[in-house]
């Protein structure tokens, strides 16, 4: 990578498309706001049911209309609300991975977190870390695919 | 076609000092749907209703977006509001731009008023498209379950049936009354805890109301809020509680007598392998232990088992088998109360070193005169008497390296045990009190702080740096008193550790069974930590005393009554409304595969056999919506939460 490349996705502001399922990470995200608790604005959040219910189709639109990043987020292992949803995304998670990466597509674009409801802080690092990953990774490609 | 009107709260400041809502509003208006936007300084109050209410009949809207806090906290508020002005609850989208957006960017609020406009319209794509949705009624069980029975089972067990419910409670020792039965005396006002309790304990084994299930274990709980259906583990206690008297002759004969540790005591004192765990036990009915009694691990006990030799109305029963019973009730309350932390964890304390350094739950049962030293509280290693104790404060809470709360009880518990010594002991015995603070928050604390508090007490800011045993068998720590900035060097008899309170050890287990959420510091969750404490993530499952957090007794059996009344709320109801967010086949897209029916673990789908179509049972589905995202042929649909809307949701996004 040029060094005139690095310094332009330094600059760059990823935006980030968040699941969170209602029972636990979007009550973490709620957690932190109740707590103060400061990160990075780039992440948009869509409340959904549960992480199982989170369609990869979901993830495809969103990387491919442009998406830095998507965080999934459930409830921790053995904790689902739904009893396994959480167990569902994660393998789908990890097919969805491979079928990025197979595309060309970085695979670390995808993030799938156990975010309970009493882990705000744990949310706002998240939302940290993904930033300055993605910030890594730079914008993703396909929105200039689809300029051509 | 869609009439979307949206409305914007300020919040007071919360969102308005951040957010530019006039901007906002500016934005909201030019959306495509949208009739009307408005903004008003607090939406979820009287005038702001009404302020969503009159949009809505002067400019017809049939679809509503409040752009305010999460609908975790106000999205009923809001849908009574709507469903006031005539439209279908189900009709309203919240935007999250408080706990999502202006709490959390408070310095950047360029920044956070474009992400308010992004999730503005975000909700507004799929306002557009939300489907008025209609509930149906389902019949409650009015039955409630109690799980635990310590003071806060036992309270919300009698206030449930006290409502002529009828209640099962269960409780996995063989008596109830739990941590409250093992005190001597309780803080501030020295009531014999035996005393206050055991007519409680009375009232629950006689109440017409209350099938007691002890010696057993909540190992299944299906269904959901207004009829949940409930496995319960009967463990085998080798005595037939039909015929048993109570009468202990088999706990004398027993060959185990004073060989076993006795739980109840803190391992202090001995007890048989047939026993019941303390003289006021309900029910009154002696268990043999497994793990120690001979003839059941060895199928060999003497020539012949005492006990059975000497029970006249034959109730010893090697060959009983655990039996697992089934029970349907609309409501649940858990109160499974709490452990200590494990005192030998924390090396500091020197715990393990001398059986000098005791627990304050051991001290308990010391100075209780039913305890195994009749109330003579001695040294344990070598039966001599004290003339000097040490209470040491916050072991292990308020710390960094253990548990980082406050254990809420200890301050207190320590001021009562010295109390207590001084009483027993006369005024010659040092009492040394090691405290970080000293919280005395209740009714009539601070009161009895003072008692204690009057120069003959030795009060040390500190912790101990290290408890160590000299060669005599004496306890000797360094302490740094920061009131009067001198370095101490104490003597000591007896040291009595105050350990904070834990989740139960195998807490996580029943989160599981219950569906319901550990906070960080692994006790029950409550809704909301303020509004509601008795409330958690499952409907119908209420949480009360310090299952949930620690707590003193007055506070356990406020919260176990407030339980008791939101389980009535359930109970007494006949029928609930259900929740109509749940799943949908559209019959002409399923091409009945069946990986739906596979899919969802709640068995809320079945093939037709006839059109061989897949079907919801729409009082089983819990809208879970892990069908919508398994369906092959997008025939499975979330309803208001469909596949279409949260892609529009995405495309806006972006």
């Amino acid at each position: 990578m040029s060094e005139e490349k690095e310094k332009k996705n330094e600059d760059f502001e990823p935006k980030i498309v968040g699941f969170l399922c209602n029972w636990c990470s979007y009550a973490g995200a709620d957690l932190a706001g109740t707590s103060r608790i400061q990160y990075p604005p780039n992440i948009r959040v869509i409340r959904v049911m549960c992480s199982g219910s989170v369609d990869s189709v979901y993830v495809n639109r969103a990387l491919l209309e442009g998406a830095d990043a998507v965080l999934i987020g459930g409830c921790h292992p053995g904790d689902c609300h739904y009893i396994n949803g959480n167990y569902k995304a994660r393998r789908k998670m990890v097919l969805l991975k491979n079928i990025l990466t197979t595309l060309g597509m970085e695979p670390d674009r995808i993030w799938l977190r156990w975010i309970s409801a009493s882990e705000g802080q744990k949310f706002a690092d998240t939302v940290k870390e993904i930033v300055n990953e993605t910030k890594k990774l730079g914008p993703n490609p396909m929105k200039e695919k689809w300029n051509i | 076609m869609a009439r979307i009107g949206v409305f914007i709260c300020h919040c007071g400041t919360n969102i308005g000092g951040v957010v530019d809502v006039d901007d906002l509003v500016k934005f909201s208006s030019e959306l495509d749907d949208v009739v009307y936007a408005a903004d008003y300084k607090y939406m979820c109050s009287d005038p702001g209703g009404k302020v969503i209410k009159d949009a809505i009949e002067e400019h017809d809207l049939n679809r509503i977006v409040v752009t305010s806090c999460s609908p975790r906290m106000h999205e009923p508020t809001f849908q009574s509001v709507i469903e006031d002005a005539g439209l279908n609850r189900f009709c309203l989208e919240m935007a999250n731009i408080r706990e999502h957006c202006s709490w959390v960017h408070k310095d950047e609020k360029e920044e956070a008023t474009k992400k308010a406009k992004d999730l503005v319209a975000m909700a507004v794509r799929k306002a557009n498209t939300l489907e008025a949705l209609t509930s149906f009624q389902k019949d409650v069980v009015h039955d409630a379950l109690v799980i635990g029975a310590g003071i806060a089972g036992i309270q919300a067990s009698l206030d449930l049936a006290n409502t002529g419910k009828k209640v099962y409670l269960v409780e996995r020792e063989p008596s109830i009354g739990g941590r409250m039965a093992q005190l001597d005396k309780t803080f501030p006002t020295l009531d014999c805890s035996s005393c206050i309790l055991t007519p409680k304990m009375m009232d629950v084994a006689r109440h017409p109301n209350i099938e007691l299930l002890t010696y057993s274990e909540v190992t299944e709980v299906d269904g959901s809020v207004g009829d949940f259906k409930v496995k319960v583990k009967r463990k085998p206690t080798y005595v037939d509680w039909e015929k048993c008297n109570g009468c202990g002759e088999c706990g004398q004969v027993c060959r185990m007598k004073d060989k076993v540790l006795d739980k109840f005591n803190e391992g202090l004192g001995k007890r048989s392998a047939i026993y019941v765990p303390f003289q006021q036990a309900v029910p009154l009915k002696y268990t043999i232990d497994p793990s120690k009694c001979l003839m059941l691990l060895s199928g060999k006990c003497g020539d012949s088992p005492p006990c059975q030799d000497v029970c006249e109305l034959g109730a010893i029963d090697y060959q009983q088998e655990e039996k697992m019973i089934e029970l349907n009730v609309g409501s649940i309350v858990v109160a499974t109360g709490y452990d200590m932390l494990e005192a030998s964890d924390m090396y500091e304390y020197g715990y393990s070193q001398s059986p000098d350094i005791i627990t304050n739950l051991e001290f308990e049962r010391l100075i209780s005169s039913s305890g195994p030293t009749s109330g003579h509280v001695h040294r344990l290693s070598d039966g001599e008497e004290i003339k000097s104790v040490s209470f040491v404060l916050c072991a292990g809470s308020r710390d960094m390296d253990h548990k980082e709360y406050c254990c809420r009880i200890g301050c207190m518990s320590a001021l009562k045990q010295a109390y207590l010594l001084r009483d027993h002991m006369g005024e010659d015995l040092e009492i040394n009190i090691c405290y970080t603070d000293i919280r005395s928050f209740g009714k009539g604390y601070e009161e009895f702080y003072r008692r204690i508090r009057d120069g003959k007490s030795n009060f040390i800011r500190g912790r101990p740096s290290e408890i160590n045993v000299k060669e005599d068998g004496k306890l000797i720590y360094n302490i740094f008193d920061t009131s009067t900035q001198k370095l101490l060097e104490i003597n000591s008899d007896i040291i009595v550790l105050v350990p904070p309170l834990i989740p139960r050890n195998d807490s996580s287990e029943l989160s599981r069974i219950l569906r319901i959420t550990e906070g960080a510091d692994g006790f029950f969750l409550e809704s909301h930590p303020k509004l509601k404490p008795s409330d958690t993530t499952t409907d119908g499952v209420f949480i009360a005393g310090c299952c949930q957090g620690p707590k003193d007794i007055p506070d356990v059996v406020a919260q176990a009554s407030g339980a008791a009344a939101k389980a009535m709320g359930i109970i007494s109801r006949e029928e609930l409304e259900s929740d109509p967010m749940i799943a949908w086949v559209d019959p002409d897209m399923c091409v009945g595969c069946g990986v739906c029916v596979e899919v969802c673990p709640y068995s809320a789908r079945e093939l037709n056999e006839v059109t061989g179509i897949a079907e919801v049972d729409e009082i089983l589905c819990t809208g879970c919506g892990g069908c919508i995202a398994a369906c092959p042929s997008n025939a499975c649909i979330h309803k208001n939460m469909t596949k279409q809307q949260i892609l529009r949701m995405i495309d806006e996004v972006i």
